[in-house]
């Protein structure tokens, strides 16, 4: 029994582990990829040096994350069949297919193309190398696709029915599987939440650059400001608009988990008992796993609100959810309750920390607002870092424009931690079920993988992502602190098609090289 | 034909694929070590794979995600009942991954000898562990009446499948030889030949004891054929090699990859996963295979993609076709300017 236990935790630790750390490199790099492409067509289209520089300098903070999202996805890959053998057999006809799908149209699209994008500068017209991170982009919008696609079955199969003799899933209708109502929202909630990752990242890179320029014109070489300028603007754009679009996907994400998981629904608010007008929970203080809260802040009616877009309609609380599945599927209430503790603060923190860098980019828009909106005198260069401005002629004092940068720094890295959460909260809500109503979690695990073979197999990955991550953040803060290298010019002639073929340049070095 | 057995050759496909492809870059990464004489030697070696290494090691992952739609039970048999020798295998591709992508970040010593032993280890396991596991697939293991491997650790290191290791080991070190010779210039080129000629006599004997060894215990006619195709591709490409012309004889080391492959493939249908314990606990074609509709599904999507993907790899290919040698390895590291303030 004890053992049984132990079995089934570690892998699930060990899933949690490798996964959540898999997605701190995604969204970066599903965001940084379209905002790298964007700036590069920039280039192209202006033939303006800033863009160049900016492409350049965001291509390289963009590669060092690629390259720890590739090798810590491999393990994803397997680790299906390591650890949940017994998940892989029962659901392999249904949810293999969107992982080969995967693996054959997304990812050879993005390894190839990521080779031509970073050997190719001086070998392929500009166009077409730009054209390249585009398929780059592409590519990993598409693998979050399939993959989301994937995982919204377990949260909600469709599609499929259990063979009466083999009692394994079987796809019966792979167009629900990649249509149906969970995965279309699922992907657009989490597209937009990665694009506000990566657009937190620019504004807090591009804020610590020109807060230094600010500080010290005489050390900061323009060309850079200018570069970073863009930057800044580019971020905060992209922040509001995908910070909106995260937060209107989530409500819609809500309403649609509302139908499908009651009880994570439930769950998230804490929220025990069937209420109707249902409150929104704020803040619970006490034991929310206890069965009641103790001390809470709550808003009245909002949480039917968002469960059912009215202020009045009842919502199901933990206890009645639980008894209907207990009902339904057989066992003690008890046993169709995730941990509430974890959903409960997993989804407050998403939020919380999501949110507060989408405000901050809203204010941040504002104050570094274009210069026709701004009193003459107010007005900066392109090349040189903006005022802060409240109104028209009205400038931020120097402390809360101090802050004002210093904000821009640390939320930085908020919806990287909003996005951890985000997972931790969907993942556990769906508890005990691995694949909802068909299959727990318990009944997923390799049966012949002894407890022995997977504490070496989770220290292994621990220590080792570990070891890697603090290698990342050095190597990223080496490359992110100097800025843009003004001095890099783009190859001198346009390379044609054909290559370099010609006798004169048959002894230049590469123009990157490993 | 039925489905099953065209998702089975498309899986033999996809393992030849990888084999062929990641197989040279192994062998590029092994001879870091063992032809490379400096640093500059040692980074055109690894740049001749730079553009194309992560493109060949999602044949692995399509190889992998394939057998899961295919083959679920084969898919969750083989990595459940290997597990140790895969988990050594990921923690190798992770650690080679970054260190191409990190090798060049930083220009100090320490930092740079790491990562450059890094990929010689990296490479070389890996290239030795498929082998284990592919000469403990085709010959079989113990897996019982839940189609669940109940063997241990050493029970996957015996004698057969520590030769299949070396085979792969070695055939993969003399394809990446070959390609150094493809693709660079200068010294370095005629030393790749010399090394490949070398391996490659080590490789023959050692893949026509294993093939041969095979051959005897569950061979079948065609897989005869296979193996006569495999000897035969690696005696030419000796000779291509000899005679430096570059281009056959890295033809003829593929060759012989896809001849072994084939042959192991060969030898295993109809089973995916023979059991030893007893016969009618092996994993087939057909008792491990996905529904008829999966694997209809999955072949509309395979033959719409597969085409388009060799495509493009193949242009990528032609776009880097330059050869490079030490002159074309840029001096300074690609390291940003040193930072303002200091
Ligand atoms: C198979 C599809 C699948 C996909 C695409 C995801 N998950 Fe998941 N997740 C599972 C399938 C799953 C699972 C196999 O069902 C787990 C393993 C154990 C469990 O409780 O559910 C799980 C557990 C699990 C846990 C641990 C929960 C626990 O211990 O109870 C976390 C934190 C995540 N997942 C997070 C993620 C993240 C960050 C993902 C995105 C990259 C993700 N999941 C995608
Ligand atoms: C748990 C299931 C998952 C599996 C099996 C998986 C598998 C993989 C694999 C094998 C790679 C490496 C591909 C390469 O070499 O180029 C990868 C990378 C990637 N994955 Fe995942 N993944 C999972 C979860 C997710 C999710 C949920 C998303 C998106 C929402 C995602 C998005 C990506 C992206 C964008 C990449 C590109 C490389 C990078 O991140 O830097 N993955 N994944
Ligand atoms: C920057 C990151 C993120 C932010 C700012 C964010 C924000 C939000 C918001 C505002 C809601 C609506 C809440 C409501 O109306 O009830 C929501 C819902 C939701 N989010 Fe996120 N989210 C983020 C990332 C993620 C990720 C990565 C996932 C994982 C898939 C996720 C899963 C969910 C789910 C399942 C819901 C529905 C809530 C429910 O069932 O009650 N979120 N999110």
């Amino acid at each position: 029994m004890e053992l049984a236990v132990a079995h089934e935790t570690i892998a699930r630790w060990q899933f949690g582990v490798t996964t959540v750390y898999h997605f701190l490199f995604v969204p970066l790099t599903i965001s940084l990829a379209a905002l790298v492409a964007g700036l590069e067509t920039a280039w192209v289209r202006t033939g303006k040096e800033k863009y160049f520089h900016a492409t350049k300098f965001w291509g390289k903070l963009f590669l060092i994350n690629i390259a720890m999202g590739v090798v810590t996805g491999i393990v994803q890959e397997f680790q299906f069949g390591m650890n949940w053998s017994d998940y892989s057999r029962f659901v392999g006809d249904v949810f293999g297919a969107p992982l080969a799908m995967e693996a054959l149209i997304a990812f050879f699209f993005e390894s190839t193309f990521i080779g031509l994008w970073i050997f190719g500068w001086d070998k392929l017209p500009k166009r077409i190398h730009c054209a390249c991170i585009w398929m780059v982009a592409l590519g990993t919008v598409l693998s979050a696709y399939f993959i989301l696609a994937a995982n919204s079955w377990m949260q909600h199969p469709v599609g499929y029915v259990v063979d009466p003799v083999t009692k394994r899933a079987q796809l019966t209708d792979i167009g629900q599987v990649l249509f149906q109502d969970t995965t279309l929202v699922v992907v657009f909630h989490t597209l937009t939440a990665a694009f506000l990752t990566g657009a937190a990242f620019m504004v807090g890179i591009a804020s610590y650059h020109l807060w230094k320029a600010k500080r010290r014109p005489a050390e900061v070489d323009r060309r850079k400001t200018a570069a970073m300028r863009t930057s800044l603007r580019l971020g905060l754009v992209v922040a509001v608009i995908a910070g909106l679009g995260t937060a209107i996907s989530g409500d819609t994400l809500a309403k649609v988990m509302f139908e499908q998981q009651p009880m994570k629904m439930a769950a998230a608010e804490a929220l025990w008992d069937t209420q109707a007008p249902a409150p929104f929970s704020i803040f619970a203080v006490g034991d929310v796993n206890q069965g009641h809260n103790s001390v809470e802040l709550e808003i009245p009616g909002i949480l039917s609100f968002l469960a059912k877009s009215d202020f009045s309609s009842a919502v199901p609380g933990i206890n009645d959810t639980a008894a209907a599945e207990a009902a339904k599927y057989g066992g003690r209430p008890t046993d169709y309750i995730p941990s509430i503790f974890v959903t409960y603060w997993g989804f407050r923190l998403m939020i919380g920390f999501g949110m507060t860098s989408f405000v901050a980019a809203l204010i941040g828009l504002w104050t570094t607002r274009k210069r026709r909106f701004l009193a003459p005198e107010f007005r900066t260069g392109d090349d040189e870092p903006p005022r802060l401005m409240l109104t028209r002629s009205r400038e931020m004092g120097p402390l809360l424009t101090r802050w004002s940068w210093r904000i821009g720094i640390l939320t930085m890295g908020f919806p990287l931690v909003a996005n951890s959460f985000g997972w931790i909260f969907t993942e556990m809500g769906r508890q005990p079920w691995a694949v909802f109503g068909l299959m727990t979690t318990a009944g997923a695990v390799s049966p012949n993988v002894g407890v022995p073979t997977q504490v070496l197999a989770f220290c292994t990955f621990t220590a080792l992502y570990a070891v890697l991550a603090v290698i990342e953040v050095r190597l990223l803060a080496k490359f992110a602190k100097p800025g843009p290298d003004v001095d890099e010019r783009p190859p001198a002639k346009d390379p044609t098609l054909r290559g370099p073929d010609a006798d004169e340049d048959a002894d230049k070095p590469l123009a990157f090289a490993y | 034909m039925q489905l099953h057995d065209v998702w089975f050759v498309l899986i033999a496909v996809l393992w030849t694929g990888y084999f062929f492809l990641e197989g040279f870059d192994f062998g590029i990464g092994v001879l870091t070590r063992v032809l490379a004489r400096d640093r500059a030697e040692r980074r055109v070696l690894i740049n001749t794979i730079g553009p194309v290494w992560d493109g060949n090691e999602v044949w692995l992952l399509t190889a992998g995600g394939a057998t899961f739609a295919a083959f679920p039970d084969w898919y969750a048999t083989l990595f459940s009942g290997f597990y140790l020798p895969l988990l050594l295998i990921l923690v190798c591709l992770i650690v080679r991954g970054v260190a191409f992508e990190y090798r060049h970040k930083r220009a100090e010593e320490r930092w740079q000898r790491g990562w450059e032993h890094a990929i010689f280890w990296t490479s070389l396991l890996p290239a030795f562990l498929w082998g284990v596991a592919f000469a403990n697939i085709v010959h079989g293991v113990a897996i019982d009446a839940q189609k669940n491997y109940v063997g241990g650790l050493g029970d996957l290191l015996n004698p057969y499948a520590i030769l299949g290791g070396l085979v792969t080991l070695t055939l993969f070190t003399f394809h990446g030889a070959v390609f150094a010779a493809l693709k660079t210039v200068g010294d370095i080129r005629v030393r790749a030949r010399a090394t490949a000629g070398r391996l490659g006599l080590v490789t023959a004997v050692l893949a026509l004891v294993f093939l041969s060894w095979t051959q005897a215990h569950q061979g079948t006619g065609w897989s005869l054929a296979a193996l006569v195709v495999a000897v035969l591709a690696l005696l030419g490409a000796l000779v291509a090699n000899r005679l430096a012309r570059e281009g056959w004889a890295f033809t003829l080391s593929g060759l012989t990859i896809v001849g072994a492959v084939a042959m192991l493939f060969l030898a295993l249908f109809p089973d995916v996963m023979p059991s030893t314990l007893d016969p009618a606990y092996s994993l087939t074609v057909t008792n491990a295979a996905s529904s008829p509709y999966t694997l209809k599904l999955m072949t509309v999507v395979a033959a719409v993609f597969t085409p388009l993907v060799l495509l493009y790899q193949g242009w990528t290919y032609w776009v880097f076709r330059k050869r490079i040698g030490v002159q074309h390895i840029p001096a300074a590291e690609h390291a940003p300017a040193p930072a303002v303030e200091g």
